[in-house]
């Protein structure tokens, strides 16, 4: 007997003292467009293009953020520097599409395309939607600082040759290990 | 033309506060479960969201007047106009002050009752009429709850009657100078209070207008200004129980001289108003057959016998 009021009726009152207590303690929302909310430095929002810290954009045009969208909401083209670098000719990301799951910057390799917290993503033209290259890329480095892609990798490009990058060693004449 | 029991003035007041009351409840019961689930509440139309409900009510009353064209046009439009009246005459028999009131009836008791029971011809109507399912499935809900539930509401308050001797709301609430009724009746005082939970569908007892189950209930299709008739409507029926009960256990108007008595009776209307407020943040819904079984199983056993012993104490002390 004791059980079963416990069970139904004083788990009930215990709910609504419970409840009741919520009427002093602080509100957990913010009243939005008069006060931001705090966003987490990890948070999915808009997508932008970074660049390393010489200022020269970070994207190598490799593809890998468009083939790993779901929506495929990016579309980009290649093109070549005169000193071998790869860069987007192109780069548009469709908002409107976006799902802002983040796979486009697990995918990138040279850590250009990030999301940032920015969500205040309302558009009245739905054109407005799609940002070409030059809305997307920012003039800072991101969440990546000290990254730049070409100091690191082994790719050949003017000014540095192969085996001149950071912690590679220079290139192995194979005819020398030969019996 | 005086502030005197049933004079013209005093029920044009009465109507006028009832019905603003009711109205600003919408806003109340809003900010009230804002702070109770840790958010604001609408808080942006005049100080505080205080004006929230003039929104509110302009946006209802601008809407159009729809009537479906399969529903059955008379009925349907009665059922909304049915919960306003009965609960709006209800107010007639409740004691406000000692000098304010619309009638001094003999047989108050059971005026609200039987009023009680014709609003459940309001809900049958409005789902019938509808021709919708979800309305229909509201309306046979809303019907079985108001007709078990009315069973024990009535007993609930038999205790009351015989310890004060009357079916006035007046001599009851006069009787209770020595000692609120909630102390001898405190069972009789629990069972009214979820009886008029359910009498009034007010959650955890909302299944006839579950949204989550089947939409809206029986006003699922109902929109502009019927809709706000039932809606206000319900938050008149949660003012009236609030009333009964603090007529009935708490005294009524009695209270210590520094607030005139209608001031009294007002705040414990509001704290019980309050507490059905917090009923709704809190508790869950049952299954509707764990509140029938509830109600037929253990509230009315529990009632006859809270009858029985109030009836058996009553007799050996005389």
């Amino acid at each position: 007997m004791y059980t079963l009021i416990k069970d139904t009726l004083l788990t009930q009152v215990r709910t609504l003292w419970l409840v009741f207590r919520k009427l002093f303690s602080k509100a957990d929302t913010v009243e939005y467009p008069d006060v931001q909310p705090y966003m987490f430095p990890r948070w999915r929002g808009r997508i932008i293009l970074s660049r390393d810290p010489d200022g020269e954009e970070r994207c190598v045009a490799c593809n890998l953020c468009a083939v790993a969208c779901p929506v495929d909401c990016i579309a980009l083209q290649k093109g070549e520097m005169e000193d071998g670098r790869w860069y987007p000719e192109f780069f548009r990301i469709n908002f409107s599409r976006c799902i802002m799951c983040g796979f486009c910057e697990e995918a990138c390799p040279t850590n250009a395309i990030q999301l940032t917290p920015d969500f205040e993503m309302a558009e009245y033209v739905r054109q407005d939607m799609v940002w070409e290259k030059e809305d997307l890329l920012i003039s800072g480095t991101g969440k990546y600082h000290d990254y730049s892609f070409y100091n690191v990798a082994g790719k050949q490009i003017a000014g540095k040759d192969k085996g001149e990058a950071l912690n590679e060693s220079p290139p192995v004449d194979v005819r020398s290990l030969l019996p | 033309m005086s502030l005197e029991i049933g004079s013209g003035l005093t029920i044009g007041l009465i109507l006028l506060t009832v019905i603003v009351v009711a109205a600003l409840l919408i806003t109340v019961e809003r900010r009230l479960l804002g702070f109770w689930q840790e958010r604001l509440g609408p808080n942006r139309v005049g100080w505080q969201g205080s004006l929230q409900v003039v929104a509110d009510m302009v946006k209802i009353f601008t809407k159009e007047d729809w009537v479906p064209p399969f529903a059955d046009r008379l009925s349907f439009v009665i059922a909304p106009a049915i919960i306003m009246s009965v609960i709006l005459l209800s107010f007639a028999v409740v004691p406000f002050a000692p000098n304010i009131g619309v009638v001094d009836s003999n047989v108050g008791i059971l005026f609200v009752l039987a009023m009680a029971s014709l609003g459940a011809y309001s809900v049958m109507l409005g789902g019938l009429s509808s021709d919708n399912k979800y309305a229909l499935l509201g309306s046979l809900r809303a019907a079985a709850q108001m007709v078990s539930y009315e069973v024990f509401m009535g007993i609930s308050l038999l205790g009351v009657v015989a310890l004060s001797g009357s079916f006035n709301l007046r001599v009851i609430v006069e009787a209770q100078a020595g000692g609120w009724y909630v102390i001898p009746q405190f069972i009789g005082f629990v069972i009214f209070l979820i009886a008029g939970v359910a009498e009034s569908h007010r959650l955890p007892f909302d299944i006839p207008e579950a949204e989550q189950e089947i939409c809206a209930g029986y006003h699922t299709e109902y929109s502009g200004m019927k809709f706000g008739m039932f809606f206000v409507g319900e938050y008149l029926g949660l003012v009236l129980v609030s009333s009964l009960i603090t007529c009935l256990f708490f005294g009524g108007w009695l209270g210590p001289g520094f607030l005139p008595p209608i001031v009294w009776f007002g705040l414990k209307s509001m704290v019980f108003v309050a507490f059905f407020i917090l009923l709704r943040a809190a508790i869950p819904r049952p299954r509707y057959d764990q509140l029938m079984s509830y109600g037929w199983l253990f509230l009315l056993p529990l009632s006859l016998i809270n009858l029985l012993a109030t009836g058996a104490l009553i007799l050996s002390s005389q």
